[in-house]
């Protein structure tokens, strides 16, 4: 019974001078965030959540990972993923439940040995609460980093066709394991779908090629022959092929051309298809 | 009893298009049934038809390359068609590049090669 009563008396901490408690908690979170997101916004998150928080507490919820808290937690994770998708800074989401702290300091200075234990429970509840916002916070940023991976990904491997049976890959950026399998499986597949046997690598947008970069595009080369199509590797800029022969990469029988163009004609050739221009037409 | 994949003829070319999980049984006897066949029916191109397999390990990888082999002491081009791009992965990371093997994407295009290299050898 007397657990009953301490349980209801934290509920009682919150509601007693509840106005200016709430009022000086959204004054200080505004401050913090200086202005980017409007007070108004602000007094209706904190409100909620204040509402929510007296509500676990008068149902008897002092565990910030039970059951009672579930509401406030809901309420948390909205209010943390809005703030790591706006691009706030972790301390500006966990303030927005650490400022509530700071507002119980007035009534802790003449209260008693009781407030003091009452306000000694709460604040442990509210740093675990700050401690889920963080983690919230943080998974969605993760989850924010992961697909714009993918997007990323994505973009910077389309695998277009040049003529008919001729297709080409244009990489843009830096390759590693991972952007080269994704490539591979493309162009692979763009192999079957499009039946074409001439295919063209251009790696006029690769900021640069070391072993492991030559090592992914030889892998790729070996795999197209390997379904019976030819592969040309094409943009190698004059600094890179220096690089190339100073590492003492072997491109061994694998085609190489200086431009996307001169590539395009050897596979159109290879292809039997003759180029003519036209009589009269141009130089 | 293991099964045996049927060995086709059409014209002077002979044509394995492989429909089951292949056995290391399966697979020498295949071996056994294309030696003595390009030798009875005086075939002059092979093409291992690979676009039901879905799944190899570096035994099938090393099938193709001594089937491969064998006919080309018997006088007959190999070529393995319509490998699926998760095989061709696969054989590339586990360092089998089928070096001697002649590939193409389709049984159409794997035809018309063996006719040009046919072709190629009769103009010598």
């Amino acid at each position: 019974m007397a657990k009953q009563d301490s349980k209801s008396d934290l509920a009682g901490l919150l509601s007693a001078d509840r106005e200016r408690v709430v009022d000086q908690w959204i004054d200080s979170v505004v401050g913090s965030l200086k202005g980017r997101i409007s007070k108004a916004e602000v007094d209706r998150e904190l409100r909620e959540l204040y509402a929510a928080l007296v509500e676990a507490l008068v149902a008897g919820g002092e565990d910030a990972r039970g059951d009672h808290l579930s509401e406030t937690r809901a309420l948390l994770t909205e209010l943390s993923r809005n703030r790591a998708r706006q691009g706030f800074t972790p301390s500006e989401t966990a303030i927005s439940v650490l400022a509530l702290k700071r507002a119980f300091e007035p009534a802790l200075r003449d209260g008693s040995a009781e407030d003091t234990d009452r306000y000694l429970r709460l604040s442990r509840i509210l740093d675990d609460l700050a401690l889920f916002t963080i983690e919230t916070y943080t998974r969605t940023r993760e989850e924010i980093i992961s697909s714009q991976a993918t997007q990323l990904m994505e973009l910077s491997t389309p695998v277009v066709k040049l003529w008919d049976g001729v297709i080409a890959v244009p990489l843009v950026g830096t390759l590693d394991s991972a952007r080269t399998q994704v490539v591979m499986e493309k162009l692979l597949q763009a192999l079957v779908d499009t039946g074409s046997e001439q295919a063209i690598i251009d790696i006029t947008g690769v900021p640069a090629v070391d072993t492991q970069v030559a090592q992914h595009l030889l892998k790729t080369i070996v795999a197209a022959r390997l379904m019976g199509a030819e592969c040309t590797v094409s943009g190698i800029r004059p600094q890179i092929a220096q690089t190339i022969v100073a590492l003492g990469i072997e491109f061994g029988d694998i085609v190489t051309k200086a431009t996307l163009a001169d590539a395009l004609q050897l596979a159109l050739k290879k292809s039997g298809i003759d180029l003519v221009a036209h009589q009269g037409g141009g130089r | 009893m293991t099964e045996r994949v049927p060995v086709l003829r059409i014209g002077d070319v002979l044509l394995v298009s492989i429909q089951v999980d292949l056995e290391d049984q399966t697979v020498l006897n295949l071996q056994e049934d294309l030696a003595e066949q390009i030798v009875s029916r005086a075939a002059r191109g092979v093409v291992i038809d690979i676009t039901a397999v879905e799944i190899v390990d570096s035994f099938v990888g090393r099938m193709l390359a001594t089937i491969a082999s064998i006919s080309r002491l018997l006088d007959a081009e190999t070529v393995v068609v319509g490998m699926r791009p998760a095989v061709a992965i696969t054989l590339v990371e586990l360092g089998l590049s089928l070096g001697g093997v002649r590939t193409a994407l389709d049984l159409e295009k794997g035809l018309a090669l063996l006719r040009r290299a046919a072709a190629d050898t009769d103009r010598r």
